[in-house]
């Protein structure tokens, strides 16, 4: 599905280049559910974002589906991202002045739907994550495990076939952490290839293999859970 | 969820902040709708009161100089009166009065007066040709003196003159008959002239049909008869030796008298620059003076709109990134702050006209020392200006808006 061939990743910063990822090399597979973790720092969300048609290495190439993703134009990285990706945010992301329904229309107005189709639609998903009679309350009206189902109704909006999700508990309390884990855990089970960066043990201990980033570098391919 | 729908969320949701910035371009906005109101109608009012000093163009004999005419003594320099059809069945613009003139000097009991022949208006609107040129004493539309009907009303004239008798324009003699004759102030007095006096003049007897007040010109010197009857008396045959002419002063500069004189290369085309000029220069510095003004001001709405604009985007640079990884291109992005500008500047536009038309009728008579009145045409202007400003502030924070690095921006957190 995603695979990364030798990406590094420098940063320039003031007080000299920062090495985020060091000649990483990572195949997912269609369907599989990949952990990685690492300390604070590592290069987790860096390698997500490039996995995501975000950050463009500084050397070597991410393929999806068959493409490499950086040699896209922007317009056909953004229908990637549009229709292939869905970025599950540690802090959910969501539009503050815009309602639960409408935050889940956003993805569907950017497809193209009329807005009668986004509203259906939005109004299945919402309903499907038990937020069914909170459509019209803004996210400073809603619980953070309510943000987090709204979130996650909108990555799912465009049904993506790859989910890249950063630290998707660090928000979240333990019973809201698992129903998190439960929801990456069913889209798995639908065919969904899932890829979860945490610093969580117990977390990634529930994917089907585990990386480790360490200063940039995967170096300790954990085994099969 | 439109495009037009989240732009109107958000406007809503920071409705203080866009305060500042819409009563920034509505202000500019108001303040240009209505000093260009005022001195619209005060620029009328002005050059309706130049046109009252009288004809700013003349026509004369080759020979003729400004001096002959005025000191009324032309002696043998004529010229054909067909040149006033010429002028009139021509298709010159800014031709607004015309006044064919024969003067020949008389005695009357030993005194010298001066016989001056004129058409009154009933012969201009006897002839076919004439009346097709959409009357000769009308204010053409266009032209520096236009002055809405219900504006002139309430400056006190007509559309075609006044009630002074002191300009050119209300010279214009509806009719005089073959025996009849208007007598100038100083030889009223000089030879007890009242109307209905009698009056002989070369052995034929006229009587005075009105007395006109007195002007402080040669015209008080003189007595006015029917041009057609000066020329029998004189047996001058069909010719006269001076036009005066009311130009619309734009079209003065515009090439009015270079087509004069193509017309009548027989004849000497004189402006009478001092009043022409000061008409012109009257109307340029008004148009001067708004365009200063314009400037500045659009300038101070300009740089709110992008003050505004810039923290707008700078506020809201997670959800551009959020937008972006979505999957929203960089165009969309540039869509979403432009439709923003569109509406900022649309409604500024729309607000400044209203205010500013408001504040021009109802202080312009305190201010101009005019009565003033709505111009709808400047609510196109106005709302195009307001758009265009708020669109161009915008560009610099649109391209930095569309420019974001969504990865930079998550990674923030």
């Amino acid at each position: 599905m995603v695979r990364a061939e030798n990406v590094t990743k420098r940063y320039q910063r003031r007080e000299g280049p920062v090495l985020a990822l060091d000649d990483v090399s990572l195949e997912v597979a269609r369907g599989e559910f990949v952990s990685i973790m690492g300390p604070s720092g590592c290069g987790k969300s860096t390698l997500l974002l490039t996995l995501g048609c975000l950050i463009r290495p500084s050397e070597g190439k991410v393929w999806l589906n068959g493409r490499s993703v950086y040699d896209l134009n922007h317009k056909e990285a953004a229908a990637l991202r549009l229709n292939t990706i869905g970025f599950v945010f540690q802090t959910f992301n969501l539009v503050p002045y815009l309602t639960a329904l409408e935050n889940v229309q956003i993805p569907l107005y950017l497809s193209g739907l009329s807005p009668t189709q986004q509203r259906e639609r939005a109004l299945h998903l919402l309903d499907k994550v038990g937020l069914g009679d909170r459509l019209s309350h803004k996210p400073s009206e809603l619980s953070v495990g309510q943000q987090q189902r709204v979130a996650l109704a909108r990555t799912l909006a465009n049904e993506p076939r790859l989910i890249l999700a950063d630290e998707p508990t660090g928000n979240l309390d333990p019973a809201l952490a698992e129903e998190m884990l439960d929801h990456l855990q069913e889209l798995h089970r639908e065919g969904v290839t899932v890829v979860m960066a945490t610093h969580d043990p117990r977390l990634a201990a529930h994917a089907q293999r585990r990386l480790r980033l360490v200063g940039g570098r995967v170096n300790v391919p954990s085994a099969s859970a | 969820m439109t495009t037009l729908r989240l732009v109107l969320k958000e406007l809503h949701e920071r409705k203080s902040q866009l305060l500042t910035s819409f009563v920034a371009i509505a202000l500019g906005i108001t303040v240009i709708v209505a000093v260009r109101t005022m001195s619209h109608f005060s620029e009328k009012a002005v050059a309706q009161e130049l046109d009252n000093l009288g004809a700013n163009v003349l026509i004369l004999p080759k020979g003729a100089t400004v001096s002959n005419y005025y000191s009324a003594d032309f002696g043998e320099y004529v010229m054909p009166e067909s040149y006033v059809d010429d002028v009139t069945t021509s298709r010159l613009k800014g031709v607004d009065n015309l006044s064919p003139k024969l003067t020949e000097a008389i005695s009357l009991d030993g005194q010298r007066v001066y016989l001056t022949g004129i058409l009154p208006k009933n012969e201009f609107k006897s002839k076919p040709a004439w009346q097709a040129t959409d009357g000769i004493f009308a204010r053409p539309e266009g032209c520096g003196t236009v002055v809405p009907g219900a504006l002139a009303k309430a400056l006190g004239g007509s559309a075609q003159g006044g009630n002074s008798a002191t300009g050119s324009r209300q010279a214009v003699v509806e009719e005089l008959g073959g025996t009849e004759v208007m007598a100038g102030s100083d030889v009223a007095n000089r030879f007890a002239l009242k109307v209905g006096s009698a009056l002989p003049i070369k052995g034929e007897r006229f009587t005075v049909k009105s007395v006109l007040p007195s002007t402080g010109t040669v015209d008080d010197t003189r007595v006015f008869a029917h041009l057609h009857t000066v020329q029998r008396l004189f047996r001058r045959g069909r010719v006269v030796n001076a036009i005066e002419m009311i130009g619309c002063c734009k079209e003065i500069s515009k090439g009015l008298i270079d087509g004069l004189n193509r017309l009548l290369p027989e004849a000497k085309v004189v402006t009478i620059k001092q009043i022409a000029q000061t008409q012109l220069n009257t109307n340029t510095m008004m148009e001067r003076f708004s365009l200063i003004f314009l400037v500045i001001i659009l300038l101070v709405g300009a740089v709110s709109i992008a003050n505004y604009m810039l923290a707008n985007v700078y506020e809201r640079r997670k959800e551009i990134g959020t937008l972006l990884a979505l999957g929203a291109t960089r165009r969309c992005v540039s869509r979403i702050f432009l439709l923003k500008a569109t509406l900022l500047g649309v409604a500024g536009g729309l607000a400044g006209y209203g205010v500013g038309t408001v504040l021009a009728v109802g202080l312009g008579p305190r201010i101009a020392g005019v009565p003033v009145l709505p111009l709808p045409s400047l609510a196109g202007w106005a709302v195009l200006l307001a758009l265009v400003v708020s669109v161009l502030a915008s560009a610099l924070p649109v391209a930095k808006a569309a420019r974001l690095d969504p990865a930079e921006i998550l990674r923030e957190g």
